[in-house]
């Protein structure tokens, strides 16, 4: 089959993965305890980006919900691990990470039903009272969640007998999930998926005269959005082993938003540029005390000024550049051949 | 009327019957029937306004029809969605361009026909190309996009983009191609190629035509039939020649 440079630069997005994947394995074993608390969280936070980048980036449509699928993913997955975990300490996690993106499938599946009849600020509406309530069930259901006190003592996973304790092993537990999720959105992104889920983001009333049945895509990028979101709170859980309901409310869900486009919305890499930029930028800038929300603003109203396609952005536009330049040699050579 | 008498026995590919459709007190599409049959290409031609483009909407299913039937090979399609009509072989171009700028020419043409190969499971687990370069390879050479092929369709000329348009609704083989003026915006050069291309197709893939058009020379030369709409009703069926002949369509329409 003939090579195509679309098809190319998805390839340069896997080789960029696996790269850091193995940079990533070894680069961290100096850190201390809290730089790899950051850069776990990176990932994390990166996955529940991924999905959002799904929904928003590709799909197109406005979602305000992640944090929410972010949440119900951690209580899910603390439910089902916590004190000793319902099936023993070796396989809960697993199974609470397929329960988490299960329940967060399904209900992407019904948010979806609205973006069916609403487009844009009306269905970013809908998602936004979607995040409101579930933030009300975990800050109230305090049978279930813990409410305001939250829920404490949410195990590491174990992997072949032995618990994660170690930060680093859990650092690389993180890595490896991250890892097979992205692989299998990168999959589904170059499949005719992926050009399906563009096309609906571009123009649905021609998608649908192709034969793209909109309704499926369309409650499909919302659920596997969503799922993404609840497989990073099955991470999120462990990782901070104490979770409330604060990094689930309606503010994290527009930190996830402000990932996806600061990181460049539509483009596979963007949510890990976006989630370095959202969640590891912050804890460096934390240094210079107070200001740090000031510089933070400023660094995010310039950069969307300068390239409003987001970090992602920058690097498209140099490379268009690199192409201008070349088409204008080829002109003035051609120029030169028609005066001679 | 009669200009059927010629055609062949077996029943229309597409057949609409007493087709309405009224916005309130406005009558834009007011009992319009006709039929098309077999490799026939037809064309509807109207001054602005007259309903052909809502006629489209109506068969096509974007718009439901207030009264009226729509039959495809015999089978009732009225109202049915416009994914579900494309499946079932009916594709159509658009009057204001509509290709996906951000994909680049093969990717628009993939993904033209993607959707009638295999089920949503394995388009998920199949090729990237869901066994479609050869087909969409044929379509660029076919309509001279060949040194495009892997351009951004956004970055084509409109003419260029126009061919893409028209190409999109060929993939996947269509039994039935709606076309709403193909030729709008259209330089001269590109004109007389978009009509060579669209005769060789119809002959070579079997599908049958109908064509909205304004331009006459056009529509005169490319269609087998003509359909003339006046204020949302037909004026006349038949022949070019006996359409240039009608006194109603020159009176309404044509002028002298």
């Amino acid at each position: 089959m003939t090579r195509h440079p679309v098809f190319s630069r998805i390839d340069a997005n896997l080789a960029t993965l696996l790269i850091g994947a193995v940079i990533l394995w070894f680069a961290p074993a100096g850190l201390k305890s809290y730089g790899l608390y950051v850069i776990s969280l990176w990932l994390v936070m990166s996955i529940a980006a991924m999905g959002l980048n799904l929904t928003l980036g590709y799909a197109g449509l406005k979602s305000l919900a992640q944090a929410a699928f972010l949440g119900i993913g951690a209580y899910t997955t603390a439910l089902i691990t916590a004190k000793g975990g319902i099936i023993g300490p070796g396989w809960s996690w697993p199974l609470a990470f397929v329960v988490s993106g299960a329940i967060t499938f399904f209900a992407g599946v019904i948010l979806g039903f609205p973006a069916l009849r609403v487009k844009f600020h009306y269905l970013a509406f809908v998602t936004l009272s979607f995040a409101t309530v579930m933030f009300l069930i975990f800050r109230n259901e305090q049978w279930l969640t813990g409410g305001v006190y939250g829920f404490s003592n949410i195990p590491r996973p174990s992997v072949m007998g032995s618990k994660l304790d170690n930060d680093l092993a859990f650092f690389r537990f993180v890595l490896v999930v991250t890892v097979l999720l992205s692989l299998a959105m990168w999959w589904m992104l170059r499949s005719p998926w992926g050009r399906a889920f563009t096309a609906l983001r571009e123009n649905p009333l021609r998608a649908a005269s192709l034969g793209i049945n909109l309704r499926a895509y369309t409650l499909l990028a919302f659920a596997i959005g969503s799922a993404y979101g609840g497989f990073a709170g099955a991470l999120y859980a462990p990782l901070v082993e104490f979770i409330d309901p604060a990094p689930f409310a309606i503010s994290a869900s527009f930190v996830l938003l402000l990932t996806v486009v600061v990181g460049g919305q539509g483009y596979f890499l963007g949510p890990f540029l976006g989630a370095a930029f959202s969640y590891v930028l912050p804890e460096v800038l934390r240094a210079t005390g107070g200001l740090y929300l000031l510089i933070y603003a400023a660094l995010v109203l310039i950069l969307l000024l300068i390239t409003p396609q987001g970090i992602i952005g920058i690097v498209e536009k140099m490379r268009e550049n690199r192409r201008q330049k070349a088409a204008q040699e080829q002109r003035n050579a051609s120029k030169v051949m028609l005066e001679a | 009327m009669n200009a059927h008498v010629n055609l062949p026995a077996s029943g229309p590919v597409l057949k609409v019957d007493g087709l309405k459709k009224h916005f309130g007190g406005i009558k834009a599409v007011d009992g319009v029937s006709f039929e098309v049959f077999e490799g026939e290409i037809l064309g509807i031609i109207g001054p602005n306004g007259c309903g052909k483009s809502t006629l489209f909407n109506c068969i096509l299913g974007q718009l439901q029809p207030t009264e009226g039937a729509v039959t495809l090979d015999g089978e009732a399609i009225t109202g049915l969605f416009p994914a579900e009509l494309n499946r079932r072989g009916v594709s159509r171009t658009f009057q204001l361009l509509q290709v996906f700028p951000n994909l680049t020419v093969r990717e628009n043409l993939i993904l033209a026909g993607q959707e009638h190969q295999g089920s949503m499971l394995s388009r998920l687990l199949g090729p990237k190309d869901a066994g479609l370069t050869a087909e969409a390879e044929k379509m660029i050479g076919f309509f001279n996009l060949g040194h495009l092929a892997d351009s951004k369709a956004g970055g084509l000329s409109y003419g260029q983009q126009k061919l893409l348009d028209a190409a999109m609704a060929f993939m996947a083989g269509p039994r039935l191609v709606l076309l709403d003026e193909p030729a709008g915006g259209v330089n001269l050069t590109m004109l007389a190629s978009l009509k060579e291309r669209l005769e060789a197709i119809n002959k070579e893939q079997g599908a049958t035509f109908v064509v909205i058009e304004h331009n006459m020379d056009f529509v005169m030369s490319l269609c087998s039939r003509v359909v003339v709409m006046a204020e949302g009703k037909v004026l006349a069926i038949g022949t070019p020649a006996e359409i240039r002949a009608n006194p109603a369509v020159i009176e309404a329409y044509l002028g002298h």
